[in-house]
């Protein structure tokens, strides 16, 4: 009888993390003769020891990584005593550590961190402890190295595992073990030494083959299996596969099918290894009820005694890992155990400094940020408080385009049903309009003088956004007077009001979710600068329709020269008004050298390019 | 957690795995090699699946130079899952008669393996494909996620994985890519072993020992499997006791001097033995990082 004990080792370079990897690897008969000899190769062309082993090497197994000195991802190593298989998550540093190491303490019973005898407790000492008991991980190793280089000095050691035990009872890690060693001497890490007779406690190795872990979770649990699979081999029978998560079924227990919340009888145990009496937490099995009951992929089989709960509002620890940031009122898909629904998340609450656990107040998360954020599902789904449960209260978050996992996260609570209207009409943002039309509204704002092709152009480039199937609306300088404008004239002052009512239709557009195109004239820096204040950076696109005075004077498709000339227009723009040009549009047609139709394309070349 | 031991664990994750995949993918497919590790895999599916059969072909990508043993086990393990088998042989490396004694162990790996692997792939719309690599393998698989994603042309990108948190697996693909699946990733050769013999899983009969003709080739022992073996000028093979603790093609698998016959002799040998697994495949040993390169191309 061997168990399986999953753990993660935490700690930095410096702090001899893969050396004491190396060091447990090595002397459980984890490392062959050959793939020892790969290393001394290996040392010799990338190693930082000098030409000595560097068992760090071990742990950057990428020629990517290799040549770059760096650490990309978390790796996983095997080693065995006769009493247990140990599954060891190695989560280097670097800036992609946080995401490393939450995926590898997603699956640890146990954090083994690693502390320089001769530093102490470092903030990365305390960042790595607080990511491990976020993730849940309830019990942590002490390893206190280099003891050797402190001359094994007892106080030295009783003073960092003093401080540490403080700080971990602080953040609600209840159980440390702290153990001096040295991982390079392997001194108390296989068996005991004779260099710390003041220390009786277990040697590391001695420790992880006798730590029961059966206590780890929060209690045997209540029976919880999340149907993965239904299997139908015929019409007589019909079976639900799934992994127990915790708890136990027999036989003849009453169980609650969720979401419908519908009793049903166990009949059968199914395994190809014969029926079985009894399934614990761990076993993937097949279930049978003893009549029909509606059951599919999603549900969740529960004891008949207390629910896990049901809802599609919740409050949760959000871990970012994508690069780009999180966009509230986005609808991304949540996985929760076999459930997958639409969900949006709200703007955060705030995002925690993992150093210091201070709240920051924030509008998003970044990569590797840790926040707290409420999340709204587009229908209810069935889960845990993570505290309860990792497999019902754990979820990932998928982009809809991409398709990559976004973010993991982790329930604190439901949230009553009970919010306030007020606050759900506020809840909707410009952002999710915008993230229903799936797209991120834009202010194209063309400027250039009568005539020179504005409206022309802007119509062609809304046919093909039209055509891409973007919404948008194009607010037409002529179009506008005759309505909502039509009470202002073509003075300085009107012609300021103009701009400053067309900015406004356009930024409620913008709310809306709409990509809007506006073809005013729009002859003053001012308020093209105005306009580009009004809306959030880099949704401000002007575009200069470049047209030299006579050409659009020439071409005069309205007549509208040819009356200013004959003196019956005033204040005309590039005649007796001026046209102050843009210094540095995004974009400039010249429509000398460019069609109309061409001039779209540009246009929509740079959106695309956004 | 629980009482469970690590065979009983290790089994259950992986058949999690697998319903997963039965669940979420569209056009699965197994991967079948006839090998020791394929075998346990095959195994689990079967218990995935149980009472139904495996909702999935297996697909053997062959080479015409696998060992005879090898094909009479994988006919009669295919036919004992109820199990619709593809083999596939790469059309351009038939048609140029590709052979690693002549043309070397890497064109002969790029165009019956990998290319071969790719063209079965595409042509069935297969969307998820099983393979039994362990992360104890080969030190590139320790850091290759469970679901592992290739674009639609099959390539790997190693800097771009998908973090695989808890029991939860992001299947979510776009139109023509795919992911390679690793139910055995948590798995050591020993575990494979054990599992082996504790479920009595039939083996290809080239993991034990037995009197075999072999040359002796740069200090590794080779089997001569058929007539296509050239021998050197006056070179004889000589009849050793030997087996296989893996299984390749047979030209480019080498062979250890062993007297264990049975599981519980090759498990106790193994756990005396300093070498690893892999130190009979050839192909891993071309250049350094080669198996890295090979994955980013599209191998499994």
């Amino acid at each position: 009888m061997t168990s399986l004990l999953r753990l993660i080792a935490c700690g930095s370079v410096d702090d001899g993390k893969s050396t004491l990897i190396g060091r447990l690897l090595h002397d459980c008969g984890g490392i062959y003769d050959d793939q020892l000899s790969g290393l001394v190769a290996a040392s010799r062309r990338f190693g930082t020891q000098g030409g000595e082993v560097d068992l760090a090497l071990l742990g950057d197994a990428l020629e990517a990584e290799r040549e770059q000195g760096i650490t990309i991802d978390v790796a996983y190593r095997f080693f065995a005593t006769p009493a247990r298989k140990f599954i060891l998550a190695d989560a280097p540093g670097h800036e992609q550590y946080t995401r490393n190491m939450v995926t590898g303490a997603s699956t640890a019973d146990l954090a083994v961190v690693l502390v320089d005898a001769g530093k102490g407790i470092l903030t990365q000492t305390r960042r790595h402890s607080y990511l491990a008991k976020l993730l849940g991980i309830g019990r942590v190793v002490l390893a206190v190295n280099k003891m050797d280089l402190v001359g094994w000095d007892r106080a030295r050691f009783e003073e960092i595992a003093g401080e540490y035990r403080s700080f971990a009872e602080g953040i609600g890690i209840p159980q440390v073990t702290a153990i001096p060693l040295s991982a390079l001497t392997g001194a108390n890490v296989a068996s005991k030494s004779d260099l710390a007779d003041w220390y009786h406690g277990p040697a590391l190795i001695e420790y992880l083959e006798q730590v029961d872990i059966s206590q780890n979770a929060a209690g045997p649990g209540l029976f919880r299996m999340p149907v993965q699979w239904v299997s139908r081999p015929n019409v007589d029978f019909r079976g639900y596969a799934g992994t127990v998560v915790s708890g136990t079924v027999r036989p003849g227990d009453q169980v609650i099918v969720l979401p419908a919340e519908t009793p049903a009888e166990i009949e059968r145990i199914v395994t190809m290894d014969g029926e079985l009496a009894e399934a614990v937490s761990g076993q993937s099995v097949t279930l049978t009820f003893t009549r029909p009951v509606e059951c599919a992929r999603g549900s969740v089989l529960s004891s008949a005694v207390d629910l896990p709960q049901k809802g599609d509002q919740f409050e949760a620890v959000l871990h970012w890992m994508a690069s780009e940031d999180l966009l509230p009122g986005r609808q991304y898909l949540l996985k929760l155990a076999t459930q997958t629904v639409a969900a949006v998340v709200q703007t955060p609450k705030y995002e925690i400094n993992v150093d210091t656990l201070e709240h920051l107040a924030c509008k998003t998360l970044g990569l590797n940020a840790i926040g707290v954020a409420n999340i709204w599902a587009d229908g209810p789904i069935i889960f845990e408080p993570y505290d309860a449960s990792r497999d019902l209260g754990g979820f990932i978050l998928i982009d809809r385009l991409s398709n990559a996992t976004v973010a993991a996260g982790m329930i604190n609570h439901a949230l009553r049903r009970s919010i306030n209207v007020h606050e759900q009409i506020l809840e909707v943002t410009p952002e999710s309009r915008a993230a229903l039309k799936g797209q991120r509204p834009k202010l194209l704002w063309f400027t250039g003088l009568s005539g020179a092709g504005k409206s022309t152009i802007a119509n062609i480039v809304e046919r093909k956004l039209n055509a891409r199937g973007r919404h948008t609306f194009l607010l037409d300088g002529d179009n506008l007077r005759r309505g909502l404008n039509k009470d202002l004239g073509f003075t300085d002052a009107d012609r300021i009001e103009n701009i400053r009512r067309a900015a406004e239709t356009a930024c409620l557009m913008m709310d809306a979710g709409l990509i809007v195109l506006t073809a005013f004239i729009s002859p003053f820096r001012a308020e093209r600068q105005m306009v580009r204040e009004m809306v959030a950076e880099g949704d401000f696109v002007e575009i200069f329709v470049d047209t030299p005075l006579a050409d659009a004077e020439a071409r005069d498709v309205k007549g509208l020269y040819k009356k200013a000339r004959a003196g019956e227009l005033q204040n005309f723009t590039g005649l007796d008004s001026s046209y102050e040009t843009p210094e540095v549009p995004q974009i400039r047609i010249d429509t000398m050298r460019t069609a109309a139709e061409e001039a779209a394309d540009i246009i929509i070349a740079y959106l695309e390019r956004l | 957690m629980s009482a469970l031991t690590h065979l009983q664990l290790l089994e259950a994750e992986s058949i999690h795995i697998i319903r997963e995949v039965m669940a979420e993918m569209e056009r699965p497919v197994m991967l079948y090699s006839a090998g020791k590790d394929s075998a346990v895999m095959l195994h689990l599916a079967r218990k995935a699946a149980y009472p139904s059969s495996p909702p999935f072909p297996l697909l053997h990508v062959d080479t015409g130079w696998k060992f005879r043993e090898m094909y009479e086990h994988r006919d009669r393990a295919a036919a004992q899952g109820g199990m619709e088998l593809i083999v596939h042989r790469n059309p351009d490396a038939v048609e140029r008669n590709i052979d690693p004694f002549v043309h070397g162990s890497s064109l002969h790996t790029m165009l019956w393996k990998t290319e071969g692997l790719k063209q079965a792939l595409s042509a069935h719309r297969f969307d998820s494909a099983f393979g039994g690599a362990r992360r104890d393998e080969e030190a590139s698989r320790a850091k290759e996620r469970i679901f592992s994603f290739r674009s639609s042309s099959h390539a790997w990108d190693p800097k771009n994985q998908r973090p695989e948190l808890w029991r939860l697996f992001n299947t979510r693909i776009s139109p023509g890519e795919s992911v390679r699946v690793f139910p055995l990733s948590n798995w050591t050769e020993l575990d494979v072993w054990q599992y082996i013999e504790a479920e009595e899983i039939e083996v290809v009969p080239l993991y034990f020992a037995a009197a075999r003709p072999t040359v002796e080739r740069d200090g590794q022992l080779f089997v001569i499997d058929d007539d296509r073996f050239p021998l050197a000028k006056g070179e004889r093979p000589v009849e050793r006791r030997v087996r296989f603790r893996t299984l390749g093609c047979y030209p480019l698998t080498a062979a250890i001097e062993s007297d264990a016959t049975t599981v519980a002799e090759v498990v106790d040998e193994m756990r005396r033995s300093p070498s690893s697994e892999r130190s009979g495949r050839l192909i891993d040993r071309d250049e350094a990082a080669s198996m890295e390169r090979k994955k980013r191309q599209g191998y499994f």
